[in-house]
Order: structure tokens, then sequence, then C-alpha cells
């Protein structure tokens, strides 16, 4: 999200709107990308955003290729480098990147012909899961300008948190982040937020509250002592939602952890837009597909 | 045959001046070092080097190298590593233990010493491990190792985790005159992290080291230094709380001394922007404020030794993505005219510059050299601190090549290089007569 403009994101966000009808459609299939090729080289082990993908790259009828590092020379030993030659010499137009490691895709970027877009390095950065909120919360809102979110939750290992705020900033909006101070990255406020203690003072007058997931099998041990006393603390339920703003939504990148950062009768509830996050999903990812390699554009997305 | 330098400059780091003074050499020593005119004989065994317009210095000495020979002979090795060293400045080495296998027994210190021999050029002070495999466990037999030819034990890369065996290696290494090198670091602190953690980590998304992570360990070692008596000495120092401790403990009369290198008074972590495996190295680059409390530390004789912490990787262990690359750059080319940046800039005389990297070093480790005198061994580099350029690639001799320095300008530049008396470097295309 760091690399694009104002005007870059706008673009996107209405391209993301003409081409979701498209989804809606009997024939959910458009000849625009027919004789271009998508690489998916998914390096981390992902569901909603390689399917995400996969679809919208399907319905605009390009050929998309999938690798995982699991099924991949990776295992033999072969580095990013000389899997992204390998993958160069095939000529795709375009690849897109999950990967453990914060910047791969920059890495990929010096080796690489094709257009890449990062489907989330590391702890840095998950760009079209941003582009993706953005959208819902503009479907929903009518603006980004203005509006008050919160996000809440592991900021400090969260790449759906960086590019957010970063996405949310451009666009105007303010930005509050709250959750256990274990996950709060040091110098905070440098990132153009407010860094609020307590949750449900975090939440009081938002418009939007963004929940992250919280990876139970990485982080419990120190950054908090038990998933119980996160969901008591930190997990967003009915009764600290009663100091949410009457029109609020809530949002999760998800995959969700039902009971723990949000309870089940939130995320079901009346001001979750956790499914609509997901079909936009594919809307935003047509629409970058086909700005990078469907018309005269073709650069990196980051 | 006798050897007359004529016309330069010599910086005397003791008596801290710089002066116009001839060197002769004569059997490998300094036999004079008269004023210029004074010397007057000719002869066809008399072998003349213009100095004038430049500054010899004495041989420098890097307390803090790696050759990776034995074990890891493609990225560096004794030979190699020599060659990257008189091409900068340096006449002696203290080279590392981390090698493969370790330098934890004598064997591995005498083969270490016999390939030294064999490359004839730098002298090379083996650094052995504090303990067996670099554990952190149980003690090497340092007097084993000191008969072997060690000057020093570390068990850099690692920190020694266990206070109770810091504290023994400390008492220990004392009866054998070893000099014990910290590296301070809080394994459970910095665990993950790939950069100095603070504003550009957590705008670009990498795992940080936070500076406690080095500052407890230093204030650790001063503890045990209080304790015993015994002197310790802080490898790689990069944060101003590592040199506030430091400065403290000098107060209070606590044997500790202190190296920094350069890329931590000429680069904060804002290099690591845009991903530069080359800006990656333990300790981490810091911040501007950092940067600045070195600089200071060394002016005030805080920190005693600018040493480079040569650390030559292959493109293999380097070309890799930001968090599975290896720490650390090579310095050995770069560390005079990154040091000498410093004169320019008035933190550091000239003298005192050229100390740092000789005889503050010689004199802790405990071997000869660091001074230019007469009746000493001729060992000295010719400099043009005027000359600028651009480090190229092509031009470091080290068999790595992995600097952030590489495409920067740099000014001042090593011409000559004399071990013994034996011109042992001299760049092509200087105009130096002889």
């Amino acid at each position: 999200m760091g690399q694009l403009t104002v005007e870059d994101i706008e673009l996107i966000l209405e391209t993301a709107e003409s081409l979701k009808e498209i989804s809606e459609r009997e024939i959910k299939k458009v000849p625009t990308l027919r004789g271009k090729s998508v690489v998916h080289f998914f390096y981390e082990p992902s569901t909603r955003t390689r399917t995400s993908f996969e679809m919208a790259a399907k319905r605009l009828s390009a050929d998309t290729v999938s690798l995982s590092a699991s099924g991949s020379s990776m295992v033999k030993g072969e580095t990013l480098i000389d899997t992204a030659r390998n993958l160069q010499a095939m000529n795709p137009d375009l690849i897109v990147l999950r990967h453990s490691s914060g910047g791969a895709p920059h890495l990929l970027a010096k080796e690489v012909k094709a257009g890449i877009i990062n489907a989330g390095d590391g702890i840095n950065e998950h760009p079209t899961q941003a582009l993706l909120d953005l959208y819902t919360i503009k479907e929903r809102k009518g603006r980004i300008k203005g509006l008050k979110v919160a996000i809440i939750g592991d900021i400090a290992h969260s790449r759906v948190a960086r590019s957010n705020i970063i996405g949310l900033n451009k666009m105007g909006a303010q930005v509050t982040i709250s959750g256990p101070p274990t996950m709060i990255p040091l110098q905070a406020e440098s990132l153009g937020v407010k860094v609020v203690h307590n949750i449900a003072e975090a939440i009081e007058d938002r418009d939007v509250i963004m929940m992250l997931r919280i990876q139970l099998e990485r982080q419990s041990k120190i950054l908090f002592p038990s998933i119980r006393e996160y969901a008591t603390f930190f997990g967003l339920n009915k009764e600290v939602m009663k100091r949410a703003k009457k029109d609020v939504i809530v949002m999760h990148p998800g995959p969700i952890n039902r009971g723990v950062e949000i309870a089940s009768d939130v995320a079901d509830g009346p001001y979750s837009v956790i499914l609509d996050q997901v079909a936009n999903g594919v809307a935003v990812r047509m629409a970058l597909l086909y700005l990078l390699i469907g018309g005269a554009r073709s650069d990196n997305l980051d | 045959m006798t050897i007359w330098i004529r016309d330069g400059k010599i910086v005397d780091s003791v008596r801290g001046v710089v002066q116009k003074r001839d060197i002769i050499v004569e059997r490998g020593r300094i036999s004079r070092i008269p004023k210029p005119g004074a010397f007057k004989e000719k002869g066809p065994k008399l072998r003349i080097i213009d100095a004038s317009g430049k500054i010899i210095v004495p041989g420098l000495i890097d307390m803090h190298v790696h050759l990776r020979e034995p074990g890891h002979e493609y990225k560096e090795t004794i030979a190699t590593g020599g060659k990257a060293a008189v091409a900068g400045g340096f006449v002696g080495l203290a080279c590392m233990p981390n090698t493969d296998p370790i330098n934890d027994t004598s064997a591995v210190t005498e083969f270490i010493l016999r390939q030294a021999r064999k490359s004839n050029l730098v002298k090379v002070y083996p650094i052995a491990a504090i303990t067996k495999g670099q554990k952190g466990e149980n003690l090497t037999e340092f007097g084993d190792l000191r008969r072997a030819g060690v000057e020093g034990v570390s068990d850099d890369g690692f920190a020694v985790s266990n206070s109770e065996v810091m504290r023994r290696a400390i008492e220990y290494a004392r009866y054998y005159d070893l000099v014990v090198i910290s590296h301070c670091e809080d394994t459970n602190l910095s665990e993950d992290g790939v950069m100095h953690e603070g504003v550009v980590s957590t705008q670009i998304g990498l795992r940080g080291i936070p500076a406690a992570s080095e500052e407890v360990m230093v204030q650790r070692e001063i503890s045990l230094a209080r304790l015993t008596g015994c002197p310790v000495h802080i490898a790689h120092v990069s944060t101003a709380g590592s040199v506030q401790l430091i400065r403290r403990a000098k107060e209070e009369d606590v044997p500790v001394t202190a190296e920094t290198a350069p890329h931590y008074f000429s680069l904060d972590h804002r290099a690591v922007i845009g991903y530069d495996t080359n800006a990656k190295m333990n300790p981490p680059l810091r911040t501007p404020e950092d940067v600045e409390a070195i600089k200071r530390g060394l002016a005030e004789d805080v920190l005693d030794v600018i040493a480079t912490d040569h650390a030559p990787h292959s493109p293999l262990e380097k070309d890799l993505e930001f968090d599975r690359a290896a720490f650390g750059i090579i310095g050995l080319e770069t560390a005079l005219p990154l040091t000498l940046a410093l004169v320019e800039e008035g933190v550091l005389s000239l003298p005192e510059a050229i100390k740092k990297l000789s005889y503050n070093p010689a004199t802790i480790l405990g071997v000869n050299g660091g001074s230019l005198r007469e009746g000493g061994s001729a060992d000295l580099a010719i400099l043009d601190p005027k000359q600028e350029y651009t480090l190229k690639a092509g031009d470091i001799q080290s068999k790595s090549k992995n600097s952030p320095f590489i495409g920067q300008p740099l000014k001042g530049r090593n011409l000559l290089t004399m071990i013994g008396g034996r011109i042992v470097w001299k760049r092509a295309r200087e105009h130096l007569g002889g």
C-alpha cells in the first residue's frame, strides 16, 4: 500500500465496482484476460486469498497456475531468486506472491519482468486485503474520508493492520489501534495512528471496527497468558459492543477464531460485514488483474 | 637493503601528534625516524619511497574479524582475508572462533596459524572459543590454547548466556593473560529479530532486535568485571545505552574496554528500507541517535577500539529474503575511509582515530605493534587521506563482496602496506617511487 497513490486506490475501487457485477451473473466469466497467464505463488498456506485470486483470474479468463512451497522446488532447497528466474523463463504476465518473509516481493521484482502482486509478505503488508477492506467500507459507508476506524488485536505482527493503516490514512480516515501492550509495536504513533489502551474505549464512537485474527498456534505463550484471558479482555463481544455506535460495521480479515477475538453473535450479527469482505475480495482482485495486465498499465503493486 | 620513506607525515598516536618525518627501514625494522633533510645517504642499495603529501601510520590491527577458515573457505580464507586486510592497511587480525570446526582446541588454533604462515601476509591472532562448541556450557582449555598461540577467547556470534560460566571464564582467563571478548546479546529478547526494533521496523514490518538485548548483557559483563576485578572487552557496541553503561563503568574504574565497528557510526537503521541484506548485521544498525552516541563514545574514549567485525558471506547467504539472509558485512577495506570521515567531521583527531585502529587494539590483545618507533618492526601503511573514489565490487580483495558501501563515495585510501619491512600491498597506478 506504501506505493499506491490516492488516485491509484480510487481507480482500483472504481474498477472493482464495475467488475463486481460479473460475479453476480449466471455465466460468471468475461474474456478480458484471455491469453494472459497468472502464476499464483503461495509460499505460505492460504485458503481465502488464494481462492479469491483464482476466482478473480478465472472470471476474467486468464490462465492460472498455482504453486505452493510444499509442492515446489523450494522444499528441494531452491532459493526464491532461482525460482523467480525459472518462472520468468516461462514468461508469465503476472505473479501473485504470498511469502512468509517481509520484503520478498521486492526481491522477486528485481528478478522478473512480470508484474507482481503482493498477496501478503511476512508481517509487512497485505495490500489486497486492505484494498478490499477499503472497498467494503466505502460500499457500506459511502465514503472513507473522515471516518473513524478502530483496529484491534495483534498490530505488531499483522500485515493486515499495517496495510490498512497505510491505506486508511491515505484515504483520509482516522485510525485508532488497541490491543494488549505486548501486541502494540514500538513507536506505533509513527504509523499515523492513535494508540488507545482500553479496547472498549477504542471502539467507542468509531464508524468501523476491524478485528485481527489471533494466531493461537504461535503466540499464546508469551504475548498473552491464555486464550481465555484474551477472549475476556480483548475479545469483541455483545457486552463491549454496547459501547459502539449504532451504525458501526464490524470487519475481520478471516479466518475467525470464534469465541476468541470475536464472539459468534457479533461475527454473525447485524453489524458484521465479514462475508461482504470476502465477496468484495474477488471484485477487487479482478480490478487489480484488469488494471495491471488487461490495459496499458503494467507495473508492480505493493 | 635500506628503505627510505621520505617527505611524508607520520602519525604518532601515542604522543598524539602528526609531524613531518622520514622513516628509514633496515633489516625489517624502523632504524631511524629522522627529520626531513637529515638523512642524506645514497647508493644502489637504497630504495626510496616518495611519501610527499601522504600520511604514514602504524600498521592497523583489527581485533575482530571472521576469516572463515577452516570450514567456510568459499566465503573467505586466511589468505584472501589477509589480502583484504593489507589492502585496507591492516597488518594484524584477531580472528573469531566460529569456524567449522570451531576453534576450541589447540589443533584448530595450530591449523589457523599454519595457514597464516603459509599465506605469509598479515599476522593472525587466533581467538578461541570461551566454551566448547560455543555452547555456553563448559570452558575450553585456555592454557592449552594459549600455548598453541591464541591471544583471547570469545564465543562471538553467541553470548555466554549462563552468568556463572562467564564469571568463571573471565576469572580463569586472567591467569593466562587472555582477553575475554564478549558478544553482548540476550537471545531471548532478540530471538527472530532481523533489524533494530524501532520506528523503521514498525513501518516496514520486520521483526525487531531491541537495544535492550545488547544493553542487559553489557551491564552483566560490567557487573562481573566489577565483582571479579578481571577485565572484559565488549565487542561491537551499537547502542547509546551501552555507551552510557561503559562510560559509567570506566568512571568507576571497572576494568572494561570496548570496541565499535565502522558501520555503527556510518549507517543507521534506515539503510534497511528496501530490504538490502547488506544492511543486515548483528547487532543491527541502530537509530541516528545511537550513531551520534557511538561517535561521542569514540571521542570521549569510552570506546577504545574500532574493529571491523569483517564477516564475509557469499550470495548463497545474502541473495535471499531479508529474514533468511545471514547477518554481517565485510569491513577490512572500508574501515579506514569510514574512520577518516570521523576525522573530517571533527569527531576524532587523526592520531586518535589511528590509535583506535592500531595501538589500542594491540594493547588490549597484548600483542606488539600499533606504533611507529625506532627499533620496532617496520609495520606501517601509507595513506592518501584526500583521495576520493567510489567503491567498486571489482576492487574488493576479500573473496566476498557483501558490503553496503559498494557504489558509495569514499574518501581516504591506503596506498601501501609494509610488514616487517616487506611491501605486502601496493595500490596499482600510484606513483610512490620505489
